[in-house]
């Protein structure tokens, strides 16, 4: 029993240590070679533009669902024309940038464990390697440029579907005035409450683009080693996400 | 030239290379035979640097490629081709971008002169008219044949075949010897090709090493292994079940 917790911790600790190890060598070589921009811009229509549809969706009914419950509970206190501001700060400060990482997770995130696992056990890295090239330049590079680009512009794109669907439901259903739907809320928002939700997604970014690459590097053999990777993908980055998101706010409140 | 000595490599409580020691002659054609699961792809892939020993040197044209930085490793595999098993291609890319890549990203040559590059070694491969195929739309032989063409665009001095004819039929299997032949005849390469086609891997190769147990039990002339009176590597060639190497 010793002998298996030993082992468990020094593989649990080895596994630390690669972690650390690949996020600094992937920013060490974001910014000694980046990588082609047609690469970059590639990425970024894949993470960003992509994930477009999904996050509209999810932006649209997450406002909806806060301007039905904000108008519940703002009732009770007679304040329903406080409905934009809590509408807005709730997305802004901290369910945009946390639900469009957990969205993008899913759809980008575990394809980009999938590809890069199937290109490692195909031999692909390796063939790259074989022709003295990094294959940092070429997969992970401008994966990690193009989330840190695309996060943020996803979650302020969620924030202003958010709202409009906060105003749908709130204005448009609820009957609350519109004048104060946006006047209070623009009242209420200051830059830093903007400026947190863009450090925490493009914090996210990293994350996504870490995990998900750093498990796809490394999966196992065969399908069933992918096919694990891509679930230790999404799980690992969606509680990293989670847990990462509480210390920020912590830090940024 | 490369040479390996003493080299050891474990997986878990399996020892795969145990204390091997292998000089590859340059300018020729060396096959390494033995045994599946031996570990003969694990030694191919530590002469290239995709593998590091536990223990033990490695060196090609005397310069050690154990324990060395990334960046002094690429320097060093600039002399390699490899042909991988399953031929490795990039399935995002089509077989003219496949061949082109390592062209576009290790010269400076124009857009033209990478097209023609590339179209006179897939010609030499016998393949044309599929640059605009994708990787999925390849048969297995047609494949490897891509993987030999983006192998030898560079004119690299060393290439490495790793088990280029496994799983294909007896007569691409001829071709694509034929084809190894004929392009190192062209070219001059150092080759080093694992294989298990016996006896056909003696009429291409000049030296034969037989890997068993991890070390090197006899490194010939493709013509003594075959009257070779060792009875491991007697037993390995005639294919008989009775002798030294009990595999069931």
């Amino acid at each position: 029993m010793v002998q298996a917790l030993g082992h468990t911790t020094i593989s649990f600790v080895r596994e630390l240590g690669r972690l650390g190890w690949f996020l600094a060598y992937s920013f060490y070589m974001t910014f000694r070679r980046p990588g082609s921009p047609v690469y970059i811009l590639k990425q970024i229509k894949f993470i960003g533009a992509k994930s477009l549809f999904v996050i509209f969706l999810t932006a649209a009914f997450t406002g909806m669902v806060l301007g039905l419950q904000g108008y519940y509970t703002l009732t009770k206190f007679g304040s329903e024309g406080m409905l934009g501001t809590a509408v807005a700060l709730s997305l802004i400060r901290e369910l945009g940038p946390v639900l469009t990482a957990l969205m993008v997770t899913g759809r980008a995130g575990s394809a980009i464990t999938a590809e890069i696992g199937i290109m490692r056990i195909s031999e692909q890295i390796d063939a790259m390697e074989t022709m003295a090239l990094d294959p940092f330049k070429y997969l992970i590079t401008p994966k990690l440029i193009a989330a840190m680009i695309a996060l943020p512009l996803l979650c302020a794109i969620f924030d202003v579907v958010g709202i409009y669907g906060g105003w749908l439901v709130g204005v448009k259903l609820l009957g609350v005035n519109p004048g104060a739907y946006f006047y209070e809320m623009e009242k209420a928002v200051v830059w830093r409450d903007v400026s947190s939700g863009i450090a925490k997604s493009f914090s996210f970014g990293i994350i996504i683009a870490w995990i998900g690459c750093y498990k796809g590097y490394f999966a196992g053999h065969g399908a069933e080693g992918v096919s694990k990777a891509t679930t230790e993908s999404v799980v690992l980055t969606s509680v990293l996400v989670l847990v990462w998101d509480y210390f920020l706010t912590s830090v940024l409140l | 030239m490369i040479s390996l000595s003493n080299v050891y490599k474990c997986f878990g409580t399996q020892t795969v290379l145990n204390g091997l020691d292998l000089e590859i002659p340059a300018g020729q054609i060396t096959a390494i035979i033995g045994p599946s699961g031996e570990g003969k792809s694990v030694l191919i892939k530590h002469m290239i640097g995709l593998m590091q020993p536990d223990s033990g040197q490695i060196e090609v044209d005397g310069e050690s490629i154990v324990g060395i930085r990334r960046s002094k490793l690429n320097q060093i595999r600039e002399k390699f081709g490899m042909l991988f098993q399953n031929a490795a291609l990039f399935d995002s890319m089509n077989v003219f971008e496949n061949v082109a890549f390592p062209l576009q990203e290790k010269t400076k040559l124009s857009k033209d002169e990478i097209s023609v590059r590339v179209l006179s070694a897939l010609e030499d491969v016998g393949l044309k008219n599929v640059g605009h195929k994708f990787t999925d739309e390849l048969s297995g032989g047609m494949k490897k044949r891509v993987g030999l063409a983006r192998a030898v665009v560079l004119n690299p001095k060393i290439i490495l075949f790793d088990e280029p004819t496994t799983g294909l039929d007896p007569i691409i299997k001829r071709a694509i010897h034929q084809l190894i032949k004929e392009t190192h005849a062209k070219f001059g390469f150092t080759a080093v090709i694992v294989s298990h086609e016996i006896p056909e891997i003696f009429d291409i190769a000049q030296n034969v090493a037989m890997l068993y147990q991890g070390k090197i039990l006899q490194f010939a002339s493709a013509d003594e292994i075959r009257s070779s009176t060792h009875p491991v590597v007697k037993q390995f060639i005639s294919g008989s079940l009775d002798g030294p190497i009990q595999m069931i």
